[in-house]
């Protein structure tokens, strides 16, 4: 037994790199964790509905809402002329979003109006009686219709190129082309969009929005109501998942619920039911792959040239930083040695794509592994031989520029691989799949190893910074705030580590409030994977700051040198003495210092120019790879995961109960995109799959039936990230990338693995049947 | 003569609660999260198919207290008469000690963004209170209803294996401590009489016998009757249609049993899929492993057999394997019973054999013979808790040189009912049971079937997939492999 007294503990509890709980845990099982439809409503709370279009695009001739305001219990409706500075919320400021439709109708489902009812039913309810008349105009939801019959853009495309691709694709000993459909995903954060705004004084307001970043909603609150920034605060302590769902399309919710909240000086609160939040809001983007690469008998990639067309819907929103992100990482591990990569953010009348967890990069990388599988196929090697033929060399080795012309500089993928081929046994498996396949009639089976390597930073080079604001209050305690949102990845709990570490105090003392603009400004949105790597150093920095200011206390009150004065388990070592952190604090505060600080960091080394597609757009990368092993059938396409591994690179982990969750959470997500999560539109331009009765995400009883998760645990961040961690939201979201290739590889054998299945995304089961009786037909 | 009583009681936790004025529609989630400010129950989807809402609701069934978890987004308050609510609230000791369950949850990092782990948390607690020692098949199936998009849902298996051989101590488990006095409140709660509530215009009626149900129907009938609420809760929470008069048939007991006779089975309309699995699996096991792939675990433990037939949906699960099995179902209407053969009763898309004033009241299915091959195969995007984009039950019996001497399948998600397969039928019958009969018979699909696409699947997926189930079936009676499993065992 433990028989230490606090005085005498040598650690502190909660330091960085330890598996600590999620710091919500209790109170999420006990139900008593708020989110926003949880906190308390004020007096006379008034609910908001969407009024939504059924047409996917129309002008608007007339809109009759007599009806609709004549309900009782109605108290106003809301139209685009009500907006009473602008109506537009666009994210890239390009002035294409409105908040309400005004006049022209662009995706089905499109709001038109919003209602403000004493009850929500009441709003819900009467937002179906609106009478409009439209004059319908001609839609283009599909990719390949906007791709083929020239569809405008939605903003500018970029071109990634090195080398000379064209004439380098003729010499080649080999040439094949081909194209892959690589379909969107819905979020399905459980947690609808939800905002609440409550009116202050004069042009003041609050808004409680469930959103990644609260300096947009604060933004696009005071862009639309025509108030300056510091009237609008904006709050929120937790998310119920946002996965990049929350990072712009909460603005509109936020902004009609600040609107009516001025407008009737009460408090409103919207809430879109599942449906209207699947229809009104924005998904991954799909994209269409056109590729074409030469290579040698040996499989080795000599030039790469591809087109990632992708379906934008109606406006620009996220999608030029998204399809720039599938072509940094349409390369995936692999060296190009003449390169050729083009975006084309289509615009379709669909509603508008946004950020979702890997932002394009997912999209990008599947296209560069269908090119090393289609390599494989056409040459009749294991697609894992052509992958290590290809990988990034080390640094210097004449194999490591990037079609950005970024060197990859600290690149451990072949270690990362060669352990995960040897601890998942994957060559003995193939072998014995192989010899199953030649035997079994109906049922086969496949597996991949598939890498991944993922850039880290915000390729907007302005928001890699953050800030985060300290108090250390006079009884010791901690109060601690940051720009980061949490949204369930374990951002507050691994923050609070830092500050914990950098004080020496336990994590018990660290208080951890909501983040609000009122504390933090200007922040970016909690986003590409970047939350603990910036707020995590900011914090660090406040944390610096008044270390500072204490070892100067410290060494003028005892009279002792400023290194003779160190941090230890929850006291202040001076000297030979032992001053409890709380005692220490307090004689501090008596001296007149200053216990707070607003931290600040920004990322040191990146740059980059779109216009010439030359730059370092990543600080770093983040490495791993995954072996899946699925069985499928071949009479019906059904499948089943039966087995995964995974070996996770996230630096010197600051948290590995909650990274391994961050990998097991990804892997799931992504498979789920590559298997059952289709979006599927009407010829009507309507989105048919808009629940979770028709939209399905991975059950428990879908996961890996075994299901091998490590983090590597040697690896240490090159770079001067947080206690040398690595970002790790995103980047293993691809690591099921070889699911999809092991569901390839069981129907390629229905063909003596000849043939490259060509299998699209999803990989329902009706995709894979398909595909079986394609490769069964072209056979025969 | 029914008398009228003018309220629905019932017990939240640990408060006894009386509702004298209720919409027929008002939804039990919402009564948790606006009037009574119960916020750990979480709406998700409001279709009942992502478990955040779920709850724990007590009923006597038999004289026993059973728990079952439900969606409370889809159950009507209307319905909760004489029931036990137990919300994620009431788990916890009062001095915030956690339940074994939640403790489980945080050690093994079970929440992520945590909006989904309320509904785990209630699910995981449901079997946790019903079955000693579940495996992994069982905590899967139990959490088929149950969606969580943060953590893959590894560390939540964990948890729920961490805890399942801990069993259910009054010590802590705030059920165990008061089942004796719960059951006594129920039982007083419980009315032999019709409850008649009504909000403005809108009423609710909740019959204490089937004769009493009759007798309603015959005065309204235009009345919608309501069992499990899994399909009509979304008739109100997604297309927000008007009901009224609803009648409530859910505490229905005399609805509610499975009679054994010699030749067959005869289900209640009111027996849940729960409550019917283990007969069925006994009896027809590849209907069983039908029932365990049929919702989540809180759609089988509201809804019922009676009502997936009731509502002639054309992609119902369970009308297949019961066509294929030659199942009638009685209806019953205040002038008595009549029994028409359960492949009648679907007429068209959107109508049924049942006339206005008419219940179903029971369904029978005859014996399988020891002989005969059966097999129900459904195909689904995902393998659980989804829709089938079809659903084929087949059925033989083959004479001593092999040669079919019966045949019955029939298809959901096919047409625009529950249909047989009568040109496949006509192909099989009296020829070899061989392969080059099968592939023969496959082409006659063609002239039964004329399937639509949808977003489920395309036309040719079905027609393709309906074919192989064919073969399928007859590898599977020749002894090959050729469904995949996940566990070969379920429980």
């Amino acid at each position: 037994m433990d028989k230490s007294t606090f005085e005498e503990r040598k650690t502190i509890t909660g330091p960085m790199h330890s598996a600590l709980r999620h710091d919500s845990a209790h109170k999420h099982v006990s139900g008593t964790a708020d989110y926003i439809d949880d906190i308390p409503e004020p007096a006379g709370t008034l609910h908001g509905a969407l009024g939504m279009t059924d047409r996917a695009h129309a002008e608007i001739l007339s809109m009759d809402l007599s009806e609709v305001e004549a309900c009782p219990g109605v108290v106003c409706v809301l139209t685009a002329s009500d907006m009473p500075h602008s109506n537009d919320i666009s994210p890239s400021h390009l002035d294409d979003e409105p908040v309400l439709a005004d006049g022209l109708v662009q995706f089905h489902g499109q709001p038109a109006f919003a209602v403000i009812a004493e009850t929500r039913d009441i709003a819900r309810r009467a937002a179906r009686k609106a009478k409009i008349v439209y004059r319908d105009l001609p839609h283009r939801t599909d990719i390949l219709d906007a791709l083929e019959n020239g569809a405008e853009v939605v903003t500018k495309p970029l071109t990634l190129a090195r080398g000379d691709a064209e004439a380098e694709l003729e010499l080649a000993p080999h040439r094949l082309t081909g194209r892959m459909r690589i379909g969107g995903q819905e979020h399905f954060y459980l947690e609808s969009h939800i905002a609440m705004a409550i009116p202050g004084e004069d042009d003041e307001i609050t808004v409680w929005s469930s959103t990644q970043h609260p300096s947009e909603i604060q933004h696009m609150v005071s862009h639309v109501l025509g108030v300056p920034s510091n009237a609008v605060t904006v709050q929120v302590r937790r998310m119920g998942g946002g996965f990049g769902g929350k990072e712009t399309q909460g603005n509109q919710f936020a902004a009609l619920a600040a609107v009516a909240a001025k407008k009737l000086n009460r408090a409103v609160k919207f809430r879109p039911d599942r449906d209207e939040d699947m229809t009104a809001t924005g998904k991954r983007h799909d994209f269409l792959v056109d590729y074409d690469v030469g290579f040698d008998d040996e499989g080795r990639i000599h030039a790469v040239k591809a087109n990632y067309a992708a379906r934008c819907g109606y406006s620009s929103d996220l999608s030029g930083p998204v399809t720039d992100r599938a072509l940094f990482h349409a390369d995936s591990s692999y060296f190009y040695p003449h390169v050729k990569l083009t975006s084309q953010p289509l615009k379709t009348h669909t509603v508008s794509n946004t950020a979702y967890r890997g932002f394009g990069g997912p999209q990008g990388m599947v296209g560069g592994e269908r090119i090393i599988e289609e390599i494989a196929y056409a040459l009749g090697k294991d697609p894992l031989e052509i992958r290590k033929l290809n990988f990034y060399g080390e640094k210097g080795s004449g194999r490591d520029l990037t079609p950005y012309h970024q060197q990859v500089e600290d690149n451990i993928i072949h270690r990362i691989v060669s352990e995960l081929e040897a601890s998942a046994d994957y060559q003995v498996r193939r072998k014995a799949i192989i010899a199953f396949n030649k035997t079994s009639r109906v049922i086969r089976k496949g597996i991949a190893l598939t890498p991944v390597k993922f850039g880290i930073s915000f390729t907007m080079t302005a928001f890699n910074q953050a800030g985060a604001l300290v108090h250390v209050y006079q009884d010791g305690s901690i109060h601690l705030n940051h720009g980061g949102t949490e949204m369930g990845q374990g951002l507050y709990t691994k923050v609070a580590q830092v500050l914990a570490d950098s004080f020496q105090v336990d994590i018990t003392n660290v208080k951890i409030t909501a983040t609000t603009t009122g504390k933090v400004p200007n922040t970016s949105a909690t986003a590409a994977s970047s939350g603990s790597d910036l707020n995590g150093m900011a914090a660090y920095d406040a944390a610096r700051q008044i270390k500072e200011r204490l070892v100067d206390f410290a060494a003028e009150r005892w009279q002792t040198e400023r290194e003779n004065i160190s941090f230890v388990p929850n006291h202040v070592k001076i000297g030979d003495e032992l001053v409890p952190f709380p005692a220490f604090i307090k004689q501090a505060y008596f001296a007149r210092v200053q216990l707070s600080a607003a931290g600040f960091y920004k990322t040191p080394k990146i740059h980059w120019d779109r216009n010439t597609g030359r730059g370092t757009p990543f600080y770093y990368f983040a490495y791993g790879a995954a072996v899946s092993e699925v069985s499928i059938d071949t009479l019906t396409g059904e499948y089943m995961i039966d087995r995964v591994d995974v070996l996770h690179d996230v630096g010197k982990s600051l948290n590995p109960a909650i990274d391994i969750g961050q990998v097991e959470g990804a892997f799931v997500q992504g498979m789920g995109w590559l298997t059952t999560e289709e979006l599927w539109w009407d010829d009507k331009g309507r989105l048919r799959t808009h629940a979770p009765s028709t939209y399905k995400i991975p059950l428990a009883s879908d996961r890996p039936k075994i299901f091998n998760v490590k983090l590597a645990e040697w690896a240490e961040n090159a770079e001067m990230t947080i206690g040398r961690s690595k970002a790790v939201g995103e980047p293993p979201f691809m690591l099921p990338i070889s699911v999809l290739e092991a569901l390839s590889m069981a129907v390629a054998s229905v063909a003596d693995y000849r043939e490259c299945p060509r299998l699209d995304a999803p990989a329902t089961p009706e995709r894979v049947l398909m595909a079986v009786e394609r490769l069964r037909t072209e056979k025969a | 003569m029914t008398q009228s009583a003018g309220s629905i009681r019932f017990i939240l936790n640990d408060r006894d609660i009386t509702v004298t004025s209720v919409s027929p529609t008002a939804t039990l989630l919402d009564f948790l999260r606006l009037e009574h400010r119960l916020t750990g129950t979480k709406e998700g989807c409001a279709e009942g198919d992502c478990g955040a809402c779920t709850v724990l609701v007590g009923r006597l069934a038999n004289g026993e207290l059973v728990y079952e978890s439900v969606n409370a987004c889809i159950r009507f308050t209307g319905s909760l008469n004489a029931t036990h609510v137990v919300t994620v609230e009431h788990l916890a000791a009062k001095d915030g000690t956690l339940h074994p369950i939640q403790q489980a949850m945080v050690d093994y990092h079970g929440s992520q963004c945590g909006f989904c782990t309320p509904g785990f948390v209630m699910s995981l607690y449901g079997l946790w209170l019903s079955k000693d020692n579940p495996g992994r098949a069982d905590i899967e199936k139990t959490l088929q209803g149950n969606l969580c998009r943060c953590t893959g849902y590894e560390p939540i298996v964990k948890a729920a294996e961490a805890v399942a051989s801990a069993r259910p101590d009054a010590l802590f488990d705030p059920i165990v401590k008061m089942r004796k006095e719960i059951i006594a409140k129920l039982a007083a709660m419980r009315s032999p009489d019709t409850i008649r509530l009504s909000d403005g215009d809108a009423s609710l009626i909740v019959p204490g016998t089937a004769a009493a149900l009759a007798d309603l129907l015959a005065d309204h009938p235009t009345a919608t009757v309501v069992a499990g609420s899994t399909d009509v809760g979304l008739w109100v929470t997604k297309q927000m249609r008007n009901l009224n008069p609803v009648i409530f048939i859910n505490g229905l007991e005399e609805l509610q049993s499975i009679h054994e006779t010699g030749d067959g089975i005869t289900i209640g309309a009111g027996v849940s899929y729960s409550a019917a699995f283990d007969q069925i699996s006994a009896r027809y096991p590849a209907f069983g492993r039908l029932l365990d792939r049929l919702g989540g675990e809180q759609v089988r433990n509201m809804g019922t057999i009676g009502g997936n037939v009731a509502n002639g949906s054309p992609i119902g699960d369970t009308p297949p394997p019961l066509i294929a099995l030659g199942a009638s179902v009685t209806l019953r209407s205040k002038s008595g019973p009549r029994t028409v053969p359960l492949e009648d009763y679907f007429i068209e898309y959107g109508r049924q054999e049942r006339k206005p004033g008419e219940f179903v009241e029971s369904i029978f299915v005859p014996n399988l013979p020891d002989d005969d091959h059966f097999a129900v195969y459904k195909i689904s995007k995902r393998r659980d808790e989804d829709i089938s984009a079809l659903c084929g039950a087949f059925r033989i019996a083959l004479d001593g040189s092999n040669q079919v001497t019966m045949v019955r399948i029939a298809f959901g998600g096919m047409a625009g009912t529950p249909k047989r397969a009568a040109n496949v039928e006509a192909a099989l019958m009296g020829k070899p049971w061989s392969e080059e009969t099968i592939k023969a018979a496959q082409a006659a699909f063609e002239a039964d079937y004329k399937p639509l696409t949808d977003w489920r699947a395309t036309a040719a997926y079905r027609m393709l997939a309906a074919k192989n189930l064919l073969l399928r079936f007859f590898l599977e009676t020749s002894g090959e492999k050729a469904e995949l499993v996940r566990f070969e065992v379920t429980a």
